[in-house]
């Protein structure tokens, strides 16, 4: 069984976080994803940086160009991860957009993460159609699960299409925004996270963008299996660096 | 081979809508309605009656006959300089706005590069009444000053990209930025015919008045619908979408799109994508695009504001492919040259966009007999500051 599902039955609420691979230092890669399962996270998003990150606001664009800059690429991400397994066991997905992947070959890109132990993909610009007629074979030929999102915008027939399609979680979307935009939950991302939890996908839905602190990581799992941390971590990096994770971590979860 | 877009949204392999989820719903709405919309009466009558009133259109097919006795072959200029606003973006901005209302929306955003696109969506949002938020790279905003004072005094916002390279890819960036953080109220007007399926076909649409109009003009002049060429410019490509859409399919009639190839195609500074781009993803559209070896988009460079994209539109990217359009990238120096034989032989300064279309009358020799129609998308009332530089005048 994938790590994700296998996480995904625990009986707890989860914590994912996200960082940009590249960032602050070229070499951090390894020594964040450590820590982070150190420090009691459940997975881990690993950002390969994109020049042109359509759906990121302000803080993971600066933190791309920052990656971009010391000279990260997919080549270099997997060499930084070719010995992860060895120390780390929790779920790692990377989560990119499509031209990289493309360019280094999505059968190749997938093969290298196999190889890897890397368990799941998040490609927020490669369409679900596209990749239901064109990527699933190559996907499930190397074990990964493809994350896909919705939206509060998001139709309740397609809802239904991606439940059925997604073999880990949905990607919960909080509101109608890029990464990083807000800072509280109101009363409509309440009635948003109740709508979809009262539909009993086959899915659990874990809630991203707008997670900051530990009353919205409280918020969003009241409904949901777990939430993603994303901005706030990465600008925590760049504000701190990477020595007391743990105390980011504790904040959110103690 | 069809060189229209198919039902997926596809011209040959290229086109798609490689969108993030967040845009899903507009873009679906839009796919859903656009052909709806631009098909009823209503629309056709308020869109032709602005194109006619308010554009200025038709634009003239003006045979420019000193530069014909120069280059010894028939040469007639598609004169969209003289649309309101100074170039052919005005056709598809008007044509969108119209879009935009029936849809509902209050609020339009856009992108542009030169200020070109942001001042012809500027300028039908007054028109309407409509708020009108143009994205523009903090670079652009500094080298294009007398457009950014057009858009406010037309009452746009104009906000400026501080992300990336600060140019036109990264105003697009932020203006789909906007659309996601405004889903419901705002339509995206985009300037060329790039961007997720249905924009290509849309914009193409749009724009392809410029076609239309020049075979029934060609028709009263030359007793033929049909000109042995037709030459563009192609930066991001509407201008030559339009002027190509009505010969597609008319294979007697060749067609050549103009690239900026900057200080040369090979100097690290050029904007030839369809010689240096690979096929890849930009702004939600597989086509081809200048990239890095690992995928990063990279940054053009052209003289020309409104050529340097880093990507070109996917029915193009297709003509390019299938050879069904011959592409010739033109320098910085042979696009000003032949700017400034324009003004010199006709009494007429074209854009520097334009410039590189003319320049191909240098690059590739047409017999006497030819009838070649050149599109001029835009006049150099913009430009001047560069020409000036350039030429020390």
């Amino acid at each position: 069984m994938n790590r994700i599902n296998k996480k995904l039955q625990e009986n707890k609420k989860l914590l994912s976080i996200y960082f940009t691979a590249g960032f602050p230092k070229i070499n951090d890669t390894v020594s964040i994803i450590e820590n982070l399962e150190k420090s009691g996270v459940d997975f881990i998003e690993i950002g390969l940086p994109f020049s042109d990150p359509l759906a990121d606001g302000p803080t993971i664009q600066a933190s791309s160009t920052q990656a971009l800059d010391n000279g990260m690429t997919s080549e270099v991400l997997f060499k930084q991860l070719k010995d992860i397994r060895k120390t780390v066991s929790i779920p790692l997905i990377i989560m990119g957009y499509f031209n990289p992947m493309m360019q280094f070959g999505i059968e190749n890109f997938c093969k290298k993460c196999a190889e890897i132990g890397i368990d799941g993909l998040i490609i927020p610009d490669l369409p679900v159609d596209v990749y239901n007629d064109n990527y699933k074979s190559i996907f499930e030929k190397y074990g990964l699960i493809n994350v896909f999102l919705i939206t509060p915008q998001t139709s309740l027939e397609r809802i239904q299409f991606i439940d059925k399609i997604s073999e880990g979680f949905i990607y919960m979307v909080s509101s109608s925004s890029v990464t990083g935009a807000q800072n509280a939950f109101g009363k409509s991302q309440d009635d948003y996270f109740k709508r979809i939890a009262d539909l009993n996908l086959k899915s659990p839905q874990i809630i991203g963008f707008g997670i900051s602190n530990a009353e919205t990581f409280k918020k969003a799992t009241k409904y949901a299996k777990g939430a993603i941390i994303g901005s706030a971590f990465v600008k925590y990096l760049d504000e701190n660096g990477t020595v007391n994770i743990n105390k980011f971590v504790s904040g959110i979860i103690d | 081979m069809s060189y229209f877009v198919d039902k997926r949204g596809y011209y040959g392999e290229f086109g798609g809508a490689f969108i993030p989820e967040m845009l899903y719903p507009n873009v679906k709405e839009l796919e859903d309605n656009y052909l709806k919309i631009m098909h009823e009466p209503s629309f056709q009558k308020e869109f032709q009656e602005l194109l006619k009133e308010y554009v200025g259109r038709p634009t003239p097919l003006y045979f420019v006959k000193r530069l014909s006795e120069k280059y010894n072959t028939k040469i007639y200029l598609k004169r969209e300089d003289l649309c309101h606003t100074g170039a052919h973006k005005i056709n598809n901005t008007i044509g969108q706005i119209l879009v935009a209302q029936r849809l509902g929306k209050t609020r339009v955003i856009a992108e542009t590069g030169a200020g070109q696109h942001g001042v012809a969506t500027a300028t039908v949002c007054a028109l309407m009444g409509i708020e009108c938020v143009v994205y523009m790279g903090e670079i652009d905003i500094a080298r294009q000053a007398p457009n950014v004072a057009r858009m406010k005094m037309l009452g746009a916002k104009v906000v400026p990209a501080l992300s990336g390279s600060r140019t036109l890819k990264d105003a697009t960036n932020e203006a789909i930025r906007d659309w996601i953080n405004n889903p419901v109220n705002t339509h995206y007007i985009i300037g060329s015919v790039v961007g997720p399926h249905p924009y290509p076909d849309m914009v193409a649409r749009f724009q392809s008045v410029i076609s239309e109009e020049i075979k029934k003009q060609l028709l009263e002049k030359e007793h033929t619908e049909n000109p042995d060429y037709v030459i563009a410019c192609v930066g991001g490509g509407s201008n030559a979408a339009g002027s190509f859409y009505h010969y597609l399919d008319e294979e007697n009639v060749k067609l050549i799109a103009v690239e900026a190839a900057g200080l040369g195609i090979h100097s690290g500074e050029s904007a030839a994508t369809s010689i240096l781009g690979k096929e890849g993803v930009i702004h939600g559209s597989k086509t081809l695009l200048m990239q890095s070896k690992d995928g990063q988009i990279t940054e053009p460079y052209s003289i020309s504001a409104g050529l340097d994209y880093p990507g070109i539109g996917p029915l193009h990217a297709h003509l390019y492919k299938s050879k069904r359009a011959e592409f010739i990238s033109i320098t910085d120096a042979e696009a000003m040259k032949a700017g400034l034989e324009l003004c010199e032989l006709e009494g007429i300064i074209p854009a520097i966009e334009s410039a590189h279309a003319l320049a191909v009358f240098n690059m590739k020799k047409f017999k006497e007999t030819d009838v070649v129609v050149l599109n001029l998308s835009g006049r150099g009332d913009k430009d001047l500051d560069t020409y000036v530089k350039y030429f020390k005048l």
